[in-house]
């Protein structure tokens, strides 16, 4: 973002609300989507100066917030940030809260349909997708956002250069172990793809799984896929891979498969008729070593998430190093056509600030903030480490299904890992089965 | 619904040979205006319904199916593109052919397990042996569940690491994970609820048999068995029937289960699961989606004219 329209939308919101208001929101919205269009927007606003008075309408006081979250922490914290809002802006923030599945699947619908002025969506792909289409408003006028680093506003990004996301949190993959199990076995986490390795050796024969595996859901076996790739052909290959630039049948993502089919034998097997949940039940159980997995792992230490601890994927070649990682970004974006843009504006920029954070930490259980002038001494020890691993990382991906389109993700790459972590040894059929599709999906 | 349509086709099979003979048309002539008014309602109604519900739905699948369309914007948005969709679902789509393969062994597989099974219990149960009211709920009992239900209740029996089955067997079978495997195991959980309702479909018919039929029978000195396939079974045709198209119908749709599984993959491929996968969600390939939703229609239509013709012919 350039300076000047940094400064056009500083005088824009010298405007007050209510002569904004008047203008009507389609005007305002079609004057912020047009790119570097933010100074006709500040001269529009002016040229309109004169007949402030007669008020917005009476829904410049609600504004509605489809949620993703249902009956879960995440529902009560986004609660108690609405709650906050109402009390220091006096805007009532109506939430539509949908349970998380449903939501996602019916997003199409929902978004063509008649959205609520602010709803719960994840950065990356999956979000410059809709900006593309014209299902998400664009926002650059709420941004810089104080606090917010610069990679973020990346992820925040769509395809025109504007911003149509705030990002509020986020949660890191890493790979996990117990620090009782370490203590015991006297091992240390590895920096090396060798140490790894000999790490593995180790446990297994001190008759442990090495590393906890399963893939019923489909997706856990992206996260492995993703630190391969960003480690053996760097964050920038990952990337053009996801958006469709490069060929699945490349060398560069055969070395990955064959990398990975290395090693699958130190990763519990059978790995596809087990959930999420019960490969971490392994780990809880010490019957296994390691798992590689996002920080939710720690819904299934429920009494001992203090013995949790993880190290990120190790470098395999020194050249790429390892300071890139997967941590999905989980935020927010405005409709195409808000009923109340100024009022979701104002609550899109709130939500990014560390005051939400703050709201949304009186429920108990804070979420890992976005914003990193956001108060950390509630975090558990695995959120205050994972703040760490993110401020260190060079570049974050969002995770494959957030960085490349849903539809190859869900109908293509999903059966795909699937087959491979049940044959591990066809990987030429493989990639080409994958480029095939990819080409029939992508149109390239 | 569809068990209705045969038996209201064998009322008139009855009542046809009356209507026929007799030149009775002739009171249509003396209808009231506010008749004419009710019957072409009752006709027009569910016509339009039917129209409106299942073939403009249908038809609009077969003409998505020819074209690339994500399911945002307009029509305008639709892009024609011939008859690739198929030739993809054909060539490159890896769980196709896996999942035409799988419906055939469903349907093969409900009707000489479960079907056969169910009509076995129903000829039993109809002995009225004592507690036979207990074994119809036990046996029914798993036809009330939602499939839904029934995906949670065998994952606790199939579960790997944590299942009922590998802990009573002492197995290491991965149930629902080896692809090799998991059909079957599904397979079994279906047939535990399609076993309890051909049984009830099948009782009811029996119990609408005449009793006179099985005592002239046995007075003829004819077996239990000889019985029940020389007598019982020809005159149940019309439940036979509608038991085949029940089986028919149940492993053409065949969905429900393997869904909540794991979405229809690794093994357990079905068409109506991989048209979900394809038409539901964000960015939705409705195109693709729609051609194999077509081809299922062309494998339904199949048995559809089948049954026509047989019913068709039973009328004439």
């Amino acid at each position: 973002m350039t300076r000047s329209q940094t400064e056009a939308e500083y005088l824009a919101r010298l405007v007050p609300s209510s002569v904004a208001a008047t203008l009507g929101r389609r005007t305002v919205l079609k004057g912020a989507l047009g790119a570097g269009s933010l100074v006709g927007l500040s001269g529009l606003l002016a040229a309109c100066g004169g007949d402030s008075g007669d008020g917005g309408g009476a829904g410049s006081t609600t504004v509605s917030l489809g949620s993703n979250e249902s009956g879960t922490t995440f529902a009560d914290q986004r609660q108690a940030m609405a709650d906050a809002f109402l009390e220091a802006t006096g805007t009532t923030v109506a939430i539509n809260a949908v349970d998380h599945n449903t939501f996602q699947e019916n997003i199409n619908t929902y978004l063509q349909g008649n959205p609520d002025d602010v709803f719960s969506w994840f950065a990356g792909f999956r979000m410059r997708f809709f900006a593309e289409q014209g299902l998400i408003g664009e926002i650059s006028d709420v941004w810089p956002l104080e606090g917010i680093p610069d990679s973020f506003q990346e992820a925040s990004t769509g395809n025109d250069g504007g911003q149509y996301f705030v990002p509020q949190s986020y949660y890191p993959w890493a790979v996990f172990h117990r620090k009782s199990m370490f203590d015991e076995g006297g091992y240390s986490q590895p920096t090396t793809l060798d140490e790894l390795v000999s790490l593995c050796d180790q446990m297994q024969a001190d008759g442990l799984v090495p590393i906890a595996f399963g893939d019923s859901d489909g997706w856990p076996a992206m996260g492995t896929f993703d630190m391969l790739n960003m480690r053996i052909n760097g964050f920038d290959y990952h990337i053009a891979l996801m958006a469709g630039e490069e060929s699945w049948e490349s060398s560069e993502v055969k070395s990955v498969f064959e990398q990975w089919r290395d090693l699958l034998p130190y990763h519990q097997p059978d790995a596809l008729g087990r959930t999420w949940q019960e490969a971490a039940q392994t780990l809880q159980q010490r019957q296994a070593g390691l798992y590689i997995l996002g920080t939710f792992v720690n819904e299934q230490f429920p009494d001992d998430e203090d013995d949790l601890d993880f190290f990120t994927f190790p470098e395999i070649d020194s050249a790429i190093g390892a300071a890139a990682i997967d941590a999905p970004i989980d935020g927010f974006c405005m409709a195409a056509d808000p009923d109340n843009a100024e009022g979701a504006k104002e609550f899109l920029a709130y939500l990014a600030s560390p005051e939400a954070a703050a709201a949304a930490a009186t429920t108990g259980l804070p979420f890992i903030a976005a914003n990193t002038d956001a108060d950390t001494s509630e975090y558990s020890a695995i959120q205050q480490k994972s703040v760490e691993l993110v401020g260190e990382a060079e570049n974050i991906a969002q995770f494959l299904d957030r960085d490349t389109r849903p539809d190859f993700a869900s109908t293509v790459i999903i059966p795909a890992f699937q087959q491979f972590i049940g044959n591990p040894d066809d990987i030429g059929g493989l990639t080409k089965s994958i480029q095939e599709q990819k080409v029939s999906i992508f149109g390239s | 619904m569809a068990y209705e349509t045969p038996g209201g086709a064998g009322g008139t099979v009855r009542g046809g040979g009356g209507t026929r003979a007799g030149g009775r048309a002739r009171p249509l002539h003396r209808l009231t205006g506010a008749d004419r008014a009710v019957v072409a309602a009752m006709v027009v109604v569910p016509t339009l319904f039917v129209v409106l519900l299942v073939w403009l739905p249908a038809l609009a699948s077969v003409l998505l199916s020819f074209t690339s369309w994500n399911g945002i914007g307009g029509l305008d948005e639709i892009e024609w593109i011939g008859v690739t969709n198929y030739v993809d679902v054909a060539t490159i789509y890896p769980p196709f052919w896996p999942a035409v393969q799988h419906n055939a062994i469903w349907l093969v597989f409900l009707f000489l397990g479960p079907t056969v099974l169910g009509v076995f219990l129903a000829v039993l149960l109809d002995k009225e042996v004592r507690g036979s009211r207990f074994y119809q709920t036990a046996l029914y009992m798993p036809v009330v569940l939602s499939l839904a239900l029934i995906g949670f209740v065998w994952q606790l029996i199939y579960s790997r690491d944590q299942g009922l089955l590998n802990a009573a067997l002492g197995t290491q079978i991965d149930w629902y994970g080896d692809p090799g495997v998991n059909l079957w195991a599904v397979l079994v959980a279906t047939g535990w609820r399609h076993t309890g309702y051909i049984m009830l479909l099948y009782l009811a018919g029996l119990k609408g048999v005449d009793h006179s039929l099985r005592e002239a029978a046995a007075v003829d000195g004819s077996g239990e068995v000889s019985t029940f396939f020389r007598i019982i079974l020809p005159v149940m045709r019309p439940i036979n029937l509608i038991v085949i198209v029940v089986v028919v119908i149940e492993s053409l749709r065949a969905f429900d289960l393997v869904w909540v599984i794991n979405r229809g993959r690794n093994g357990l491929e079905l068409i109506a699961a991989l048209v979900t996968s394809n038409v539901v969600g964000e960015a939705s390939r409705i195109g693709f989606g729609s051609a194999m939703a077509t081809i299922m229609l062309l494998i339904s239509s199949v048995f559809i004219a089948i049954y026509l013709r047989v019913v068709l012919r039973e009328e004439r």
